[in-house]
């Protein structure tokens, strides 16, 4: 598909003087796209020229399109010596690709220069004519989607989930071509970020590639990084999951029918078999009427290596025999047979969701990680740097050709990593992996790389159109009771892979549960929770000697095993302190500094109702026979018992008791519980496999028999709560809260500090990351204080070392309201609890139930009696909304209580923000200070800049996502040799990155939408030199621009009776329904 | 262990607004730090000093950037880097152009490019406003009087459009440049007991009534200037204190008008002729630059003191 790309400059505003006599500017607009440069006319001594150009049109390739970014550059006309730039714009026009997605970018940019920061403002309009080209050799792949959301995005429904996507891009780093010594910072700052720019479309126009491949039509959860190696180059990378989408048209719309089975056994499952090269003809899916034929690309060829590597796996099976086993067997069986045979043929069964439709996840077995240190050599790529020093232009890079074994490196190293992986999900009686991601840590020429998930058992149901569902599914149902599922074994009791205790579901009482579940995904919505989450952090520094090279990487990888160690077991003491029993959202990051290395895990402390109580810790002395010894243990044991109580208070934990139960007794009988299998690899041979269960040791018992032990158990009991009205988690929702409110603030914080060089010791280093963690959460606290009662939700940390004795923090969250009073009443009888939890859980599932019906019921193509006998299981859709509503009514008199109170409590809060200011008013009233503003905000929209949120998260509380524009990803660099007048580097990083917001943001209303959701800032790179005056940044951001409305704009009925916000119970209804 | 950096970036800028203030009222961060300690935040949230100098230094750090807007507010409106609410904004400006009657009573009619800035330093000590305080009002008064003084049109509308201030701060503005542009004399020692507002008063009424476009709306000129046309008139009022007739006239006349609307008025019309004559003879005098200036000094001279001496209860002017 060849389009024209059309271009308009409309005007300029704000821009810089650049005439120092006039105190104006001559400003002129070049538009370049791939080889083509047109120029507006210079608009004479204005600093708001008014171009109004005509339309610049570029005839160019769809592969172009994709690889290539739209550049604007705004100069000075300078009549006798050369013309100043002023600034750049980068414009993506890849979401106008989409069918569905924007259909113009017009709107302000901001004129951004890696020297000056945003300089003015240009109006620019952007379309594209793409023309219908059925030419099946094309290496472009328009039209597929792309999603940074780790779930299925809202608006949409998955027809297949096929798997795993990843492919890599190397190139040689500008900032370390021979160029760079006589060009400017500026020239060398533009060309390193046009070429990541260059990398990142021609990257993702090759993962659509394979998508189509698969016949699938987007991609989910879509993850790129860039690993800046250095002299050795610059790798983009990117994983995601290959899906096939449904837009959902009509959310209103139940229509069961609409995906009939007799479609579904049309489409040809992927996996029928495993070389798509040979799939030439077939039944066409409904979305593409050509085939698809393409020359073996590299992953095949890598395939092929890593097959040494092959664990010996079940033979591969088609589907047909997958289908034929149906009629024997015990159901399980079958159902992991053709689960097996579905994944096995894929090369990776790996998800990037974290989030799945109801019923997708059967199992979770635990988290997997692999992690392999590595040396970055020049030696692989000798000849790549000789002809790149020659190359000037980027666009001349072809893959295919002289440097086609770079990549090959890096993915022989991935795929080592990925089969790891495989492997130890295997072990744990998993075939998937989901909630997966890879990470890398660099410091001069080591490398580690990581990459962890949680080893599950998925229903085929999702992964292909099974034939054989409809006898399968409602058994499946029968078997697997709401909420309690997926904590259940997936793995053979008698032949597991690690010591593990189990016992019976505290649930179904049928199928046997470990004692603790660690987990990389987000919680799943069905699951029964009893209490809040938590965010819990375990925090680690090992020192390292400095050493070069091979000495170097075996020093890391000898103390990585250790580190897991010690990363394990802190979390392990954490959870037990707060008397939760399972994480979510588990990642663990190791960074690799000089003289150091660091591991930061975070997760998601949650009580599972189907896991059994956690234990106590118990504190042992190795010295008997000292009285005043013995008195501090008992002392700190108290304190430890004291703690455990609190906490179980503050986050509500209040289980049911259970008769069979053998609580009680201090020391719960030996549980033994590691789910992490990992193993630490340095050069691809030896693969060590940790087992993490302290031998036969109880993991609840401290042993205090040195200063180290002392200080680990005084670590623990520092960790301070968060203040009250506050909430942090790292997972998407906090579990436990269901009642959010409209108004979110994003952030990203960052923090250095400077290590005293002096006598460092383990010790001392840990405590000082800690402080630094535990302050930085606490400024967060006191900073967002006006929005108590609100929860940080996925708090995102990031340790790097840029030098030998900083250490950065950077946290990204999003700062979310709720109604205090609506959680408040929730603390009631378990029985009304646990089912008023059902059915929030249920609504918020997905945020819109209505669209909920139209998503779950059509994705079960089976007879309608079977479909009855499902939703009576209560998993989804209707039945659950009614029950929802009936408990509702039953507690309708023990509300009305908290609702005097709760009027009392807003009177005061309205007088107190009627004095001081409007903000203090939205909180007081979030239901009905959201209507106010909705019905001011359009005039005000006039004026001034429509407001463009931001979220990490997959959705916007309170509030509808309509549309999907699109995939927004940017890197930029900033860099100034006038550190000290911009306010040192705390000025600098803050201007920069209030200036990156600025410009996602920018780009957002451009192509027509009012908020980011998935954000993430994925690397931030700092770097400074104080005593020449320079710092220099680096920072890559990305997310899903969408349109979102809100659900009270949504609903007539709401909007007219702005009484019913009074009432406490309504305006959790409305949110979420 | 020492932060090198320390920051937090918001999507929506956050503003406390106490720390705005403090940022206004010219404190550095660790005198900030001090007087907010002070106001018991520490008691309230328990936070620790540490926390409470970050969250300052950070709001210290975003309000530096945001002055450059603040500078020419309709560019606050139009940018993109700061998103913050229209409300906030508009708190944000006004805030930043109120100003402290004492420091603007020093300045009152000074002309504001020179000289006024080494007086800064003794304004300071004597109206207890930090010297960061004063400059910023200072270059606020200088700014906005830049801005408007070539411009056309009602003074105060041209403020408000340029600065996007409320009324009543734009209508102050405009006197505070009225008085600047016709460099009134205020700082003479009789004319201390008047307030700001009560200059601001008479600024208004002259806007009104005796500059360009007060005589004649569609000449769409300047409301800075003192129309000279109506000066010059101004001396044709000598008949009123020569002539006998006029003057019993013209005394006839005012009694009339005020006849019932003044507690005083057997003093008035006890001392008419004398009042007259100074009123007269200070009118008559305004076609000369130097008597503009002196204008108020005369008028409490030949008007309000005669007055004050006959214990009249109140100034009417």
């Amino acid at each position: 598909m060849p389009g024209k790309l059309k271009v308009k400059i409309v005007a300029g505003r704000h821009l810089p003087v650049m005439d120092r006599a006039s105190d104006l500017t001559d400003a002129f607009v070049e538009v370049k796209f791939g080889n083509t440069t047109f120029k507006t006319d210079v608009y004479l001594k204005s600093l708001n020229p008014q171009w109004n150009s005509e339309w610049f049109k570029f005839e160019v390739d769809d592969e172009d399109l994709q690889d290539e970014p739209l550049q604007i550059t705004v100069l000075d006309h300078d009549t006798y010596s050369a013309n100043d730039a002023i600034g750049k714009v980068y414009i993506d026009i890849d979401p106008l690709l989409y069918s569905e997605a924007a259909t113009v970018i017009s709107g302000w940019f901001p004129i951004y220069d890696t020297i000056h920061g945003i300089r003015g403002e240009i109006n620019v309009v952007v379309k594209v004519d793409l023309f219908n080209d059925l030419n099946r050799f094309r290496q472009s792949s328009c039209g597929v989607k792309f999603f940074c959301t780790t779930s299925i995005p809202k608006c949409y429904r998955a027809v297949i989930i096929h798997g795993f996507v990843e492919e890599l891009v190397v190139n040689e780093d500008p900032e370390y071509q021979w160029i760079d010594r006589i060009r400017t910072p500026r020239a060398s700052n533009e060309a390193r970020q046009r070429l990541i720019s260059l990398m990142s479309g021609e990257l993702q126009r090759k993962i659509g590639l394979k998508v189509l491949e698969m016949r699938g039509n987007a991609v989910v959860g879509y993850l790129q990084c860039f690993d800046l190696e250095g002299e050795s180059g610059l790798v983009v990378r990117a994983i995601g999951t290959a899906c096939t989408l449904d837009k959902l048209s009509s959310p209103a719309a139940l229509l069961p029918a609409c995906n009939s089975p007799s479609r579904e056994m049309k489409e040809i499952p992927f996996n029928e078999d495993p070389n798509p090269n040979t799939h030439s003809s077939g039944p066409s899916t409904p979305l593409k009427n050509q085939t698809y034929s393409f020359s073996p690309s590299k992953s095949y060829s890598r395939q092929s290596s890593s097959s040494d590597t092959d664990l010996s796996l079940t033979p591969k099976t088609g589907m047909g025999s997958g289908s034929a086993g149906k009629e024997g067997g015990p159901f399980k069986a079958l159902l992991r047979q053709q689960t097996q045979s579905a994944l096995e043929q894929r090369e990776f069964p790996f998800f990037t969701l974290t989030a799945f439709p109801p019923g997708f996840l059967v199992h979770v077995g635990g988290v997997v990680s692999a992690r392999s240190v590595k040396l970055l050599d020049r030696i692989h790529n000798p000849a790549f740097v000789g002809i790149m020093g020659n190359t000037r232009s980027y666009k001349l890079l072809d893959w295919n050709s002289f440097n086609s074994d770079e990549p090959e490196t890096r993915d022989a190293w991935w795929a080592e990593i990925r089969q790891e992986i495989k492997s130890h999900a295997k072990a744990l009686g998993c075939h998937a992996v989901v909630g997966y991601s890879e990470s890398t840590s660099i410091c001069e020429e080591v490398c580690i790389l990581s990459a962890s998930g949680t080893a599950a058992v998925l229903n085929p149901r999702f992964l292909q159109d099974g034939t054989v569902e409809g006898c399968l599914e409602p058994r499946l149902e029968e078997n697997l009771p709401a909420g309690c599922g997926f904590c259940h074994i997936p793995y053979d009791e008698l032949n597991m892979p690690f010591p593990a205790h189990l016992t019976y579901c505290n649930n179904c009482r049928k199928q046997k549960v470990p004692d603790v579940l660690f987990t990389t995904i987000d919680l799943p919505v069905d699951a029964t929770v009893i209490g809040k989450g938590c965010l819990i952090q375990a925090r680690l520094c090992r020192l390292k000697k400095k050493a070069q090279a091979e000495a170097n990487a075996t020093a890391i990888s000898n103390l990585l095993p250790f580190m897991e160690y010690e990363v394990h077991t802190q979390l392990m003491n954490k959870l037990k302190l707060k008397a939760m029993n399972a994480l979510f959202g588990l990642r663990i990051q190791i960074t690799v500094g000089e003289n150091m290395l660091m591991g930061l895990a975070s997760a998601t402390g949650v009580y599972l109702a189907a896991l059994p109580t956690p234990g106590g810790i118990q504190i042992a002395g190795k010295t008997p026979n000292d009285g005043s010894y013995e008195q501090h243990i008992s002392h700190m044991q108290k304190k430890i018992n004291d703690t455990i109580a609190k906490n179980k208070e503050l986050y509500e934990i209040n289980p049911p008791e259970i008769s069979e139960e053998i609580i009680g007794s201090p020391i719960p009988e030996p549980r033994q519980r590691s789910r992490l299998l990992r193993s630490q690899s340095e050069s691809s041979d030896e693969v060590t496999e940790l087992d993490l269960s302290h031998g036969k040791k109880d993991a609840f018992v401290l042993e205090i028999d040195d200063t180290d032990a002392m200080e680990d158990v005084h670590s623990l009991l520092t960790d301070v709560p968060p203040p009250s009205g506050f909430y942090s988690c790292n997972t998407e929702i906090m579990p436990g809260i269901n009642n959010w409110t409209s108004e979110i603030q994003m952030f990203t914080s960052v923090r250095v500090i400077r290590l005293s060089s002096l006598n460092l010791t383990n010790q001392a280093l840990n405590k000082n990351f800690n402080d630094l963690c535990e302050n930085l959460l606490k400024s967060l606290y006191f900073k967002l204080r006006s929005m108590i009662p609100c929860c940080l939700c996925h708090v995102n940390f990031t340790v790097s070392l840029p030098e030998d004795e900083l250490i950065q923090v950077t946290v990204t969250a999003v700062a979310i309201t709720f109604d205090k009073n609506q959680a408040l009443q929730t603390t009631k009888t378990h029985a009304e609890k646990l089912l008023q939890r059902a059915s929030t859980d249920n609504e918020e599932l997905l945020q819109f139930p209505l669209e909920l019906c139209s998503d779950s019921l059509p994705s079960h193509p089976f007879p309608p009696a079977k479909e009855h006998l499902e939703s009576a299981s209560s998993n989804s859709g209707i039945p659950a909304a009614q029950r929802a509503t009936s408990v509702d009514y039953s507690s309708f008199a023990d509300r009305c209580s908290s609702w005097i109170e709760l009027i009392k409590l807003k009177a005061q809060t309205i007088r107190r923000g009627s004095i001081k200011t409007t903000v203090t008013v939205e909180k007081a009233s979030p239901m009905g200070e959201g209507n106010f503003r909705n019905r001011s905000a359009p005039p005000c929209a006039n004026s001034t800049v429509g407001v463009v949120k931001m979220t990490p998260l997959s959705f916007i509380p309170g509030a509808k996502i309509t549309k999907y524009l699109g995939i927004i990803n940017m890197f930029f660099i900033r860099e100034t040799t006038s550190l000290r007048e911009e306010g040192g580097v705390s000025g600098f990083l803050h201007a920069f990155i209030a200036e990156v917001f600025a410009m996602v943001r920018a780009h957002v209303a451009a192509l027509g939408g009012n908020a980011v959701v998935s954000y993430i800032m994925k690397q931030c790179v700092f770097m400074e030199n104080p005593n020449k005056n320079q710092a220099q940044c680096l920072i890559n951001v990305s997310g899903d621009a969408v349109v979102f409305v809100r659900e009270s704009e949504l609903e007539v009925v709401s909007a007219q009776q702005p009484a019913a916000n009074c009432q406490p119970s309504c305006p959790g209804g409305e949110v979420t329904t | 262990m020492t932060s090198e950096l320390d920051i937090f970036v918001g999507n929506t800028t956050l503003i406390d607004e106490d720390v705005y203030r403090l940022w206004l009222d010219g404190y550095s961060v660790s005198d900030a730090v001090v007087l907010r300690v002070c106001s018991g935040i520490l008691e309230q949230t328990g936070a620790t000093a540490a926390v409470l100098q970050s969250d300052t230094m950070d709001h210290y750090r975003t309000f530096h950037m945001l002055e450059r807007l603040l500078h020419a507010p309709p560019k606050m409106l139009h940018q993109l880097i700061f998103q913050i609410p229209p409300s906030r904004q508009a708190l944000l400006i006004e805030s930043y152009y109120a100003f402290d009657e004492a420091f603007v009573r020093e300045v009152l009619g000074k002309k504001l490019f020179k000289g006024t800035k080494k007086d800064l330093d003794d304004i300071s000590t004597k109206t207890g406003i930090t010297l960061k305080s004063c400059r910023r009002h200072l270059d606020n008064f200088k700014r906005v009087f830049k801005v408007v003084e070539e411009m056309r049109g009602s003074l105060v509308d041209n403020i408000q459009q340029h600065f996007l201030l409320s009324d009543r701060l734009a209508r102050d503005y405009a006197a505070i440049v009225f008085f600047a542009n016709n460099r009134f004399e205020t700082g003479k020692k009789k004319l201390h007991y008047l307030s700001f507002g009560d200059f601001a008063f008479c600024a208004e009424l002259m806007i009104q009534n005796w500059t360009l476009r007060a005589i004649d709306s569609q000449v769409d000129d300047m409301d800075m200037d003192l129309d000279k046309e109506f000066l010059q008139d101004l001396k044709e009022l000598k008949v009123l204190v020569a002539d006998k007739d006029l003057l019993d006239l013209h005394k006839s006349l005012v009694c009339t008008a005020l006849r019932g609307k003044l507690g005083v008025f057997s003093e008035m019309e006890a001392n008419f002729k004398n009042l007259s004559r100074g009123l007269v003879n200070v009118a008559a005098k305004l076609t000369h630059n130097k008597d503009v200036r002196d204008l108020f000094v005369d008028l409490v001279e030949k008007f309000v003191e005669p007055c004050r001496s006959d214990h009249w209860p109140l100034n009417e002017y």
